[in-house]
């Protein structure tokens, strides 16, 4: 059981930090300090953004993040109180939505229920310079490339959820957009089709080389679909990254926490050298080794952060530094992977993820129900954080 | 409780279907009751031939089976096709202004914030707070031809009109025009509200993605607003059409005595000529000249409704 673990650990330290974009040609669209305030309450405080042509750049966060609001400045149906908006070289702050070369697939899809699916995707179109036989072109183009060419003379209450998706999305990619926008855009569908329906959005990305810029609460979907995102707090960005590094390197607490499930721990810096250092934490009833950050003071307090699938559980104890007894107090079977709840001497209950990598028996777990067991973790595996 | 349990049978009926069933079954009883029966006997009367007796009109006599003389009348004394004109033109007009006025105010209601919306809302419906005779009565002053009102309008036309077409007054007492603009007054909420209920739920996210896929405002009210507001249009424009055409008090009040509508017509023949069955054939040929229009556009709706739902499932 430790095998597997150790090498996915080594993966990670071998991680290069920070992997710093390669960016040659000027950013597409740039969000300068773009700040809008709704009276007292400010939604989006001072963003800038750079994102390149042909990203799926998200902006995750929890609801009220603001992450919707600047979606809707880049849209034009809200005007920035501060900052601009520049696509492609040209400042967008003044333009009204309907010169701006930017489409927006809706939440909740706003398809014209008195139009068929055809005339909801040729809408767009007839403000374009093109003929009919062009334009008749583009919409079966469109609804072959979201697989809708036998529904397109029905209407939006005669298809379902998963296919109204895919007709908003042929709608809003129509006109060819420079920027396609999209709020939540899976949050309606059921959790199998919205599974399919990432990599389907993947794909038509792909094949158009269309900007997307994905509004979303959901961690998972702005990591299989983006990307980079921007992990967003109280109208402030706390975070600009690869889900990779947003996910293994978070520089917050708080984008810690919001991404995937975490054991925090308040820690006291005991040593740093190079390229590690020692912290003493009370709750584990010891020192741990973990990857050193910039400007680390003896004697700070920081935090120690340690995601569930990076503990492994042994019955003896393990050689290695960073190994600590517990007794399981949970277990919850989930299939490909068990949940361990393992409580530690000092009290503090923590969670840890083991993936069953072998087919075993009821009675043969690692560990089963008031075990006595190690918890270990690489010292790369463990997060400093500051705030 | 004591009597449910001496009936078993019934409340075991009444806690499944029963309750239901009655639910439904009070309007079916209600409009049997107080609008088929009486009209039944409306189309009864109409056949009828008048009697100078209690109640004056009697069966059989010259006619054993049915007088159909008053419907022959309707088509041969021209008072009558005059009125029916008359009454369906000023209805029409009056439907039309309520709705050109109608259809900003209810979508300016769903545009105000919450807390004004109330307000507004209320001042809709504040009119019918006071007497509708006593509006009428208000606007016979408005209109008078001492009145400041009409002295203000005089005063404006004789300001932009030249000085040899000055007129002393505005004769808007007893003219067509009265009729409509206080039919509309008077009308105006019932092409307010159901507008105002239908344009409110309206998904505002349509009118952004239209906004968002190339429309200019009045393009966005012309492709999504306007047709998705169709029900309200035709809801609001029923409940004025329908009242403004057999309308009396306002004829009566206001309107020309040479410009005859069919609400004083049923009125008189009723009251003053003390012809029943005359006044019952006019009132039920009103009312198929109502509906008639309505059922054919509600029948060939559904059937239009069913090919396209049909259309849909093939």
């Amino acid at each position: 059981m430790p095998e597997p673990a150790t090498t996915a650990d080594a993966k990670i330290a071998q991680f290069p930090r920070a992997v710093a974009p390669a960016t040659k040609e000027p950013p597409f669209i740039r969000i300068e300090g773009v700040t809008k305030r709704f009276g007292a309450f400010t939604a989006v405080s001072s963003v800038s953004l750079e994102i390149r042509k042909g990203e799926i750049f998200s902006l995750l966060g929890g609801s009220g993040c603001g992450k919707t609001t600047l979606l809707r400045m880049l849209a034009g149906f809200e005007d920035p109180t501060e900052g601009r908006i520049f696509i492609d070289g040209q400042d967008m702050t003044d333009l009204p939505p309907y010169e701006r070369p930017v489409n927006m697939m809706f939440q909740s899809y706003a398809l014209f229920p008195h139009m068929t699916v055809e005339k909801n995707v040729a809408y767009g179109l007839k403000h374009m310079d093109m003929t009919a036989s062009q334009r008749t072109e583009r919409v079966r183009e469109m609804l072959a490339l979201v697989q809708l060419s036998d529904f397109s003379h029905r209407k939006p209450h005669q298809i379902s959820g998963g296919q109204r998706q895919r007709v908003a999305l042929a709608r809003a990619l129509a006109k060819q957009p420079k920027l396609l926008l999209l709020d939540e855009p899976l949050a309606a569908l059921d959790k199998k089709l919205r599974e399919a329906t990432q990599f389907e959005l993947m794909d038509i990305q792909d094949k158009t080389g269309t900007t997307f810029i994905v509004v979303t609460h959901d961690q998972e979907e702005a990591m299989t679909l983006s990307s980079r995102l921007a992990v967003m707090d109280k109208g402030r960005i706390m975070q600009t990254g690869t889900a990779t590094e947003v996910y293994e390197y978070p520089n917050s607490k708080l984008v810690a926490g919001f991404i995937g499930s975490i054991n925090f721990f308040d820690a006291t810096v005991r040593a740093a050298e190079g390229d590690t250092a020692e912290v003493e934490v009370p709750e584990l009833g010891g020192t741990v080794e973990a990857r050193a950050i910039p400007g680390l003071a003896l004697g700070q307090p920081i935090t120690l952060a340690i995601r569930p699938e990076k503990l492994t559980i042994s019955r003896g104890k393990p050689a290695t530094a960073n190994a600590f007894p517990g007794k399981v107090r949970d277990l919850a079977y989930f299939g490909k992977d068990s949940l361990y709840r393992i409580q530690m001497p000092s009290g503090r209950v923590m969670s840890v993820n083991s993936v069953n990598a072998r087919r075993v028996g009821e009675n043969e777990r690692v560990a089963d129900w008031e075990d006595q067991v190690w918890l270990s973790f690489e010292p790369a595996a463990a997060i400093l954080l500051k705030d | 409780m004591e009597a449910a349990h001496r009936s078993p049978v019934f409340r075991r009926w009444f806690n499944r279907r029963g309750w239901i069933k009655i639910t439904i079954a009070t309007p079916y009883v209600w409009l049997s009751l107080f609008f088929l029966l009486p009209f039944v006997i409306v189309i009864a009367m109409s056949f009828a031939t008048r009697t100078p007796t209690a109640p004056p009109f009697s069966f059989g006599g010259d006619y054993p089976v049915m007088n159909t003389n008053h419907y022959a009348r309707l088509f041969s004394d021209d008072l009558y096709i005059r009125a029916y004109l008359n009454s369906i033109g000023n209805a029409t007009l009056a439907t039309l202004m309520c709705l050109l006025i109608g259809y900003p105010m209810a979508l300016g209601l769903t545009r105000v914030s919450r807390s004004w919306r109330n307000v507004l809302l209320m001042l809709v419906i504040l009119p019918f707070w006071t007497s509708f005779l006593l509006r009428v009565y208000a606007w016979m002053g408005l209109m008078g031809t001492n009145s400041w009102f009409n002295k203000l309008l005089t005063g404006a036309y004789n300001w932009v009109m030249p000085a040899d077409m000055a007129l002393r007054y505005i004769p808007m007492m007893n003219t067509g025009f009265a009729v409509v603009l206080v039919t509309v007054y008077s009308y105006l909420p019932f092409m307010i509200l159901p507008l105002y209920a239908n344009l409110e739920k309206l998904d505002l996210s349509l009118n952004e993605a239209a906004m968002d896929l190339g429309s200019r405002p009045f393009q966005v009210f012309r492709d999504v607003t306007l047709p998705l507001s169709l029900p309200g249009i035709i809801a609001g424009s029923l409940l004025v059409f329908i009242p403004a055409s057999g309308e009396l008090i306002i004829p009566s009040l206001v309107g020309s005595s040479s410009q005859p509508m069919i609400g004083r017509v049923i009125s008189d023949e009723f009251a003053s000529a003390r012809d029943w069955p005359m006044a019952s054939a006019v009132a039920v040929a009103l009312l198929l000249l109502l509906v008639g229009p309505l059922m054919a556009y509600t029948y060939f709706e559904g059937k239009s409704l069913e090919k396209k739902k049909a259309e849909g499932e093939s």
